[in-house]
């Protein structure tokens, strides 16, 4: 340090340059207050991880006692009646997202393959970010809203396939977004050579550009598919709730109201019932476990291929 | 023409399919893009009889009495914009904090010094170590945003609000002469659905802001430290007014995601039509109302629904489209100052 203070003291006119010096002692002013708000930042920040870790443990403290094989293979119990579990809404919410996964995803990657490759009017590829930006910041209840007005309205009731519909819509602008970067950070040399060789746009992009860009369209699916597994607001009234498997009779039947994970949740979270809110967490265990998986799988898995 | 296996030009047939592939993208953008007009058209469109019977009386009114035909939504409105500016006001200062704490790369010093002192200084795995440290914490509130938010809406209901009713009590007690404190806290309320909003969104505000201070060049940060500023003076008069638009826009976005948020405020609100100063009373959000009244709406209530939709979607549409483009005007965007 002494030999720090020897070359301190630079005296120029600037007034940032007179209240700074690179002397520090414990005890100056701005020494303290740098110390101060640097303390406060700590604090703030570790105030954030609280309710995080105060979500995880009291998921594992109510969810866990509830949980056992009954859970998963039997239907939601009526008031006042004991045991029960939610089965049902996990093959519902599974089957939607299965659905909206089906239909999102061609329509995300070949909106992004627009925007990074193919987009040559320059305001076709602005309108379509704007819209892609926009339709990420529509609020998910406005989905429902939609869907109830097209779907359910025209076609007579509440139905999985509203259901998936009103997912997708969530769904689409993440993968378009994300698939859009993971195309960009393929090295654009390499799509050249292909071209030079004799390929046509569309060779180089499915034999090229696709498969190199892959583990990052990957994780866009995947945050996509962890977000709608979590929604809902767009399936309150596009697919409703039910009591009963989504199974009748050997048929699955997609034109009727299909149970979700997180409509039971918010059904049996007000529920005056101790046995339904015991239900109630466990089913968000199993959800919570469900979404942090996919999230943290998909983002694993384009990190792993792009070394930082 | 040489004929060789390794390059040649495409043929008629690839050619064709070529073509095919161009416009079948083309098509599918054109898809996204009229499927977000159609979205706001349809939506419009539902809402048009509500709109010419009710009008500007909608905005206005204080009554929600399906019986009677009346419908108002100033109440929702108000619940809506008070719920999310408390949040945006709690997630703006810890979210800017968490991303100050993340991209000034303060873990990474703090634990390499602390090793150091222990005597593990000058080894890559120290490095390694500091550099995982910050990664893990980063990563952990990334995380926050993944949780459901009908989960948010269970944990606020028997964790935040238990928690929070004595001091709520006890503000009013002795403070209830203050309008903020007029009323008991009875279970849900604006503060408890505020706290919760600001959980919800905090992620959304620490990953623009982290993303625009990371933007922020080194050499301003260096040649700050070189004239002896202290972190903080850095911060204060370097690092944050370059960056200014990326916490702005941030702010901005987070707000639009505050006000179109619907579970965890149909479950904390408390769904109650009434306006008041003291954020301890129950209300209501646009977003609840629509979550609470849409799956037994009866034919005639539907257009009214979809005029609240219509609101709402506006409100966030101006919000979301004024943060993109405060984002945009930075002066660290898009490779203007690198």
């Amino acid at each position: 340090m002494s030999q720090m203070n020897a070359i301190t003291r630079v005296d120029t006119a600037d007034r940032f340059a007179l209240t700074a010096s690179l002397d520090r002692k414990w005890l100056e002013r701005r020494t303290l207050i740098n110390g101060l708000v640097i303390g406060c930042i700590l604090l703030a920040t570790l105030a954030a991880v609280i309710p995080l870790i105060s979500i995880l443990a009291m998921l594992v403290y109510k969810g866990l006692s509830g949980l056992s094989r009954a859970s998963f293979v039997s239907l939601p119990p009526a008031a006042f009646e004991e045991g029960g579990g939610f089965g049902n809404a996990i093959v519902g919410t599974l089957i939607m997202v299965l659905i909206a996964t089906v239909i999102s995803t061609p329509i995300g990657i070949l909106g992004a393959v627009y925007l990074a490759e193919l987009g040559k009017t320059k305001w076709l590829s602005t309108a379509l970010r704007f819209s892609a930006k926009t339709l990420n910041g529509l609020p998910s209840i406005l989905a429902g809203v939609f869907v109830y007005g097209l779907v359910v309205l025209l076609f007579g009731g509440f139905s999985a396939l509203a259901g998936s519909i009103a997912l997708s819509l969530l769904m689409i602008p993440t993968i378009v977004l994300v698939s859009e970067e993971a195309l960009r950070s393929v090295a654009a040399n390499v799509k050249e050579a292909a071209m030079a060789m004799g390929a046509t746009k569309t060779q180089a992009i499915w034999k090229v550009s696709l498969p190199a860009a892959s583990p990052g369209i990957l994780t866009g699916i995947m945050l996509a598919v962890a977000r709608a597994a979590g929604e809902t607001a767009p399936l309150l009234f596009t697919a409703l709730f039910s009591n009963y498997w989504i199974m009748q009779n050997g048929k699955m039947s997609l034109t009727q109201p299909t149970a979700s994970l997180s409509v039971l949740i918010y059904n049996f979270s007000a529920s005056p019932f101790e046995n339904q809110i015991q239900l109630a967490w466990s089913a968000s265990l199993v959800l919570v476990l469900l979404v942090l998986t996919t999230n943290i799988i998909g983002k694993s898995i384009s990190r792993r291929s792009r070394p930082r | 023409m040489v004929h060789n296996e390794l390059s040649r030009s495409p043929t008629r047939w690839e050619q064709g399919i070529d073509k095919c592939f161009r416009a079948l993208s083309s098509f599918h953008a054109w898809f996204i893009i009229l499927l977000m007009f159609f979205i706001i058209g349809r939506i419009a469109w539902a809402a048009f009889p509500a709109i010419g019977d009710y009008n500007v009386q909608f905005i206005l009114g204080r009554q929600w009495n399906p019986n009677a035909g009346q419908f108002g939504i100033l109440p929702e409105i108000v619940g809506t914009l008070t719920s999310s500016l408390l949040a945006i006001a709690v997630a703006g200062v810890l979210g800017v904090c968490v991303a100050i704490f993340l991209s000034e790369h303060f873990v990474v010093s703090v634990t390499l010094g602390a090793l150091t002192k222990l005597g593990f200084g000058n080894n890559p795995k120290t490095y390694w170590f500091a550099e995982t440290v910050e990664d893990v914490l980063a990563k952990t509130i990334e995380l926050l945003a993944a949780i459901p938010s009908v989960v948010y809406g269970l944990w606020g209901i028997f964790v935040v609000i238990p928690l929070i009713r004595p001091v709520c009590e006890s503000l009013h007690q002795h403070l209830g002469w203050i309008p903020l404190f007029s009323t008991p806290l009875s279970g849900p309320g604006v503060l408890p659905a505020s706290l919760v909003l600001a959980i919800m969104i905090l992620p959304t505000v620490s990953s623009i802001v982290r993303d625009s201070l990371l933007a922020v060049p080194s050499k301003l940060r260096e040649a700050s430290y070189a004239m002896g500023a202290t972190r903080w003076e850095t911060l204060k008069r370097v690092v944050l007014p370059t960056a200014k638009n990326g916490i702005f826009g941030g702010i901005l976005l987070a707000m639009g995601r505050a006000i179109g948020e619907t579970m965890a405020l149909a479950m904390l609100m408390g769904n109650s039509n009434t306006i008041s100063w003291s954020i301890f009373s129950p209300g209501n959000t646009l977003a609840a109302l629509l979550a609470n009244n849409f799956p037994e709406a009866s034919k005639t209530q539907i257009p009214v629904l979809m005029y609240a939709a219509l609101v709402l979607l506006l409100m966030t549409f101006a919000i979301n489209v004024l943060g993109v483009w405060v984002l945009q005007k930075s002066p660290l965007s898009e490779g203007t100052a690198k």
